[in-house]
């Protein structure tokens, strides 16, 4: 099977700080890798990259479609969590159900709490149906319930031939495959 | 996508924002009778220019609010991530910000005009001018909003970008809003025309630029 995310000799540099060097990976569906470090040792920075919304020093990148949910919202605030997530299509409904925000589709986006965002976003990139998904501090803010969910969402998408990368400083639920920066 | 941005931009204006400038604009037309004095000839005859003026510092007012609460918020960064080129979401916002500005700045100059008792044979022609001068405006606005985004003081200096730029629409659109024969209206749209046409290069070449 083909992978749905290559990094090939990636080097990120920025602020003049080398982050990684040569960094070379491949995930493929059903894989889920966490990318762990310090604060500050571009974890961000690689999903950005991944995303391709940031353009490595040099390396290259193939990516599958891909979602991305990160410490941006990137809801509007005036609208309510449902119509707010439809702007971005997908299967809205189901998406809230799996991050337990199904009571909340009518609650206008300002409103949520630090942890009701953070779920929000997850349910963009559990809507969007990409397969690829990546996750920057996916269970900050998150109750243990919401956790839990977290950790089913990502069992499904990766039972269904999907595949995550996920940035955490901090242990996430399941199973990861490890990789280290900032060494 | 296109459409539902465009729908989004009108939505979000005319939830609030859409009616700053217009006030800014009708403020401005009443202000001058204070300062030049209620001379009805004298008035009559400066109208184009004030109502110019107005809507030139009219059209100043919404460039903070079209690109950067987008930028902040990772709303580029989606629509990126999903496909959607730079300078399409720049062209998409380019008209869905005319569509709740230009209709609402003609309505408001009709009401100026009056206040500033042009001649009323003028009206016609001032609001041809100002219609298509307001797509100018529009896409400046929205070009100048994008190299601005993500900058301290980003008003003041989006002021000190946008005014100059608008220069050239400012010189044709008033000589075409007071003769009809000059050939200034033609010179106008050509203006218009080429900040429309080029104002999404810029900001999509300026919101890559600010991606970090």
């Amino acid at each position: 099977m083909t992978a749905l995310l290559r990094f090939d000799r990636v080097t990120c540099r920025r602020g003049g700080r080398l982050l990684f060097e040569d960094l070379g990976f491949e995930l493929r569906p059903g894989e889920a890798l966490q990318v762990r470090g310090p604060n500050g040792s571009g974890k961000s920075s690689l999903i950005r990259v991944a995303a391709g919304l940031l353009r490595p020093e040099s390396g290259a990148v193939d990516a599958s479609p891909l979602a991305l949910a990160d410490d941006s919202l990137a809801l509007d605030r005036e609208l309510p969590l449902g119509k707010a997530l439809a702007f971005w299509r997908g299967a809205v409904a189901d998406a809230l159900e799996s991050v337990g925000l199904a009571e909340l589709g009518d609650v206008p986006v300002r409103l949520l709490s630090a942890g009701q965002r953070k779920r929000a976003g997850l349910a963009r990139v559990a809507a969007s149906g990409a397969p690829l998904w990546l996750l920057d501090e996916p269970a900050n803010a998150l109750d243990q319930a919401s956790v839990e969910r977290l950790a089913a969402l990502i069992d499904r998408h990766r039972a269904a031939g999907g595949a995550v990368l996920a940035a955490s400083h901090s242990p996430l639920p399941g199973m990861w495959r490890m990789l280290e920066l900032g060494e | 996508m296109i459409g539902s941005l465009v729908a989004r931009e009108v939505r979000r204006g005319f939830g609030g924002p859409a009616w700053l400038p217009v006030a800014f604009f009708l403020l401005v037309a009443t202000l001058v009778p204070f300062a030049v004095g209620p001379d009805v000839r004298l008035l009559g005859r400066i109208a184009v220019g004030i109502l110019w003026i107005a809507a030139l510092t009219a059209a100043l007012l919404p460039v903070e609010r079209l690109i950067e609460p987008d930028r902040a918020d990772g709303v580029l960064d989606q629509l990126a991530i999903r496909g959607t080129a730079d300078e399409i979401v720049a062209a998409a916002k380019i008209a869905g910000h005319w569509l709740a500005f230009g209709p609402l700045l003609l309505a408001s100059a009709v009401v100026g005009a009056l206040l500033l008792r042009l001649p009323p044979e003028q009206l016609p022609r001032l609001l041809v001018a100002l219609g298509i001068g307001s797509l100018g405006l529009a896409a400046l606005a929205v070009a100048v909003g994008a190299l601005t985004a993500g900058l301290q003081r980003a008003g003041a200096l989006a002021g000190l970008l946008l005014l100059p730029l608008a220069i050239p629409l400012l010189i044709f659109g008033a000589a075409a809003s007071g003769d009809a024969r000059s050939g200034a209206l033609l010179l106008e749209a050509s203006v218009a025309l080429l900040l429309v046409a080029g104002a999404p290069f810029v900001a999509g070449a300026a919101i890559r630029a600010s991606r970090t």
